[in-house]
């Protein structure tokens, strides 16, 4: 579904990654660690197209992505959820109107019926006319959770998903990508918190990847 | 849990407003549409006004001239029928009258007020002349009068007219001219405006294109925005503007150019287009700055 094939992304005159290799098979679940600055979020961004390699390959869904023009990258994007850790809102627009913005954006909307499930998979029914700025950080990550697979996408990408909330919401919003996974989505977290992914891999089995020193490797058991 | 199942978007999904409703620079767009609206209604007015002086000018340039005779009274009736005869051998006149002492008292009378006694009066007699097409050799038919009617002079009214229908025509061009730039610079200040709007709104922009928009389907919630402005402002624009032409004086046969400037007949449809000629700007000039400025910020 995603692979990078040797990649490299140079920032300012020095290298962010380099030689990094992967790819991410249907339905399997993996973890993205290192410290803050090592590029996890840069390899998200190289992930959906945000970023583009300096050199190597990244494919999505057998796509090389400087292949794309502006709308196959839009195209694509419908295919991959994406959770950030600052997940941003349209501040005017309910909850509930932001959450099917990905339908919107593409001149389609769902069934409220099937909406109000999706506020229940998330636990957020009562705030469906509620605007952003009134939501908690737990609250808004399971927003922004539930707004990233409102198109049953292929593909989930969560950049530190529990970096602002507190360990009881995070295993929330573990156990909700844990239950995506199960689905069949492939998964790819990136997170510092070890301690969410020893819980997750207690659950399912979950690859662990590991930034160090500009490079990917896998993680051994020690985790 | 079940994902939502997709169907095509209801109007009022379409219709949601994706970037704020709001910013500084909606005030901006309607203002300037409405002042630059406001601004074109009088540029068409004094435009349609010179184009019609233009044609009346232009029209009585090829028309006519005039030969006024004046001598002594035993010679009058004598060099009137020398230039009578004179000019039925011209070629080059297409036709040729004597003015009566009716008509000219009627000439006179804005002047000098009625019953104006012209049989006692040493008023020149006057013989309109209407030019063919070629038209006659004046410098001939003057030395041929001076011949002939030593006390008739040709008055070519073209050589004033002309002119005068040359100015009436760069004044109708300058008012076209203003038009466009008039119609320039609104796109000017509307794509400031949009661009301004698109940079304000970029976290917006980053959130719909990361949820997977086109860059068209978020131009469009933009071009849509002040495009709508643009015609609210223009067409409260263009009713100002017309209400002041209106409030203009009349033009009558004694007015000179400035009591005819305004709008006549189906003149009146030009300005009312205007609102949507300008809602066209907007649109044009929006979209592009959208697209531009959509593959800056993202």
């Amino acid at each position: 579904m995603i692979a990078f094939e040797n990649v490299a992304y140079s920032y300012g005159g020095g290298d962010l990654l380099s030689e990094v290799s992967l790819r991410l098979a249907p339905g399997s679940f993996h973890f993205l660690t290192g410290p803050s600055g090592a590029g996890k979020s840069t390899l998200l961004k190289l992930a959906y197209a945000e970023l583009l390699p300096t050199t190597g390959r990244v494919t999505l869904f057998d796509r090389d992505v400087t292949s794309l023009s502006r709308d196959d990258v839009a195209r694509t994007r419908r295919r991959i959820g994406i959770v950030h850790q600052d997940c941003k809102f349209l501040d005017h627009l309910t909850l509930a109107a932001n959450m099917a913005l990905p339908f919107t954006v593409s001149d389609r909307e769902s069934d409220p019926q099937d909406m109000d499930d999706l506020l229940g998979w998330v636990g957020l029914n009562h705030l469906a006319n509620a605007y952003p700025p009134q939501l908690s950080g737990g609250e808004r990550q399971r927003a922004a959770l539930a707004r990233a697979v409102i198109v049953d996408p292929d593909v989930i990408l969560a950049d530190e998903p529990t970096g602002n909330v507190d360990w009881e919401m995070s295993l929330r919003i573990l156990t909700l990508l844990v239950e995506l996974n199960k689905m069949g989505k492939t998964i790819l977290v990136a997170t510092h918190d070890l301690n969410l992914i020893r819980q997750a891999k207690a659950q399912i089995q979950a690859r662990v990847l590991r930034i160090a020193k500009h490079r990917v490797q896998l993680a051994g058991a020690d985790l | 849990m079940r994902f939502p199942k997709a169907k095509p978007a209801s109007p009022a999904t379409r219709a949601l407003q994706v970037v704020p409703p709001s910013g500084p620079t909606a005030w901006l767009t309607t203002f300037t549409a409405g002042a630059m609206t406001f601004l074109c209604v009088f540029a068409l007015a004094l435009s349609l006004a010179s184009g019609r002086l233009a044609d009346r000018w232009s029209e009585a340039l090829a028309k006519t001239a005039t030969i006024r005779l004046s001598a002594p009274a035993e010679q009058v009736q004598l060099q009137t029928d020398a230039i009578l005869a004179t000019l039925a051998t011209t070629p080059g006149v297409a036709s040729f009258r004597l003015i009566d002492e009716a008509e000219t008292r009627a000439l006179l009378e804005p002047w000098f007020g009625p019953g104006l006694p012209v049989e006692a009066l040493p008023i020149p007699r006057l013989i309109e002349l209407v030019e063919a097409e070629p038209p006659y050799d004046s410098q001939g038919l003057r030395q041929r009068l001076a011949a002939e009617a030593p006390g008739a002079v040709l008055d070519d009214h073209t050589r004033w007219r002309r002119p005068l229908a040359e100015a009436a025509g760069r004044i109708r061009l300058l008012g076209v001219l203003s038009i466009a730039l008039i119609g320039a610079a609104m796109a000017a200040m509307i794509t400031l405006a949009a661009r301004a709007a698109l940079a304000t709104n970029s976290q917006e922009i980053r959130v719909l294109r990361l949820v997977g928009a086109k860059d068209s389907y978020i131009a469009r919630a933009f071009v849509r925005r002040f495009t709508l402005r643009t015609l609210g402002g223009a067409a409260v624009g263009a009713a100002a503007g017309m209400a002041g032409v209106a409030a203009l004086p009349a033009a009558d046969a004694a007015g000179g150019f400035l009591t005819g400037l305004g709008f006549t007949g189906t003149g009146w449809l030009w300005p009312l287009a205007l609102p949507a000629l300008a809602a066209l700007v907007a649109f044009l000039a929006t979209r592009r700055a959208a697209f531009q400025k959509l593959r800056e910020l993202t």
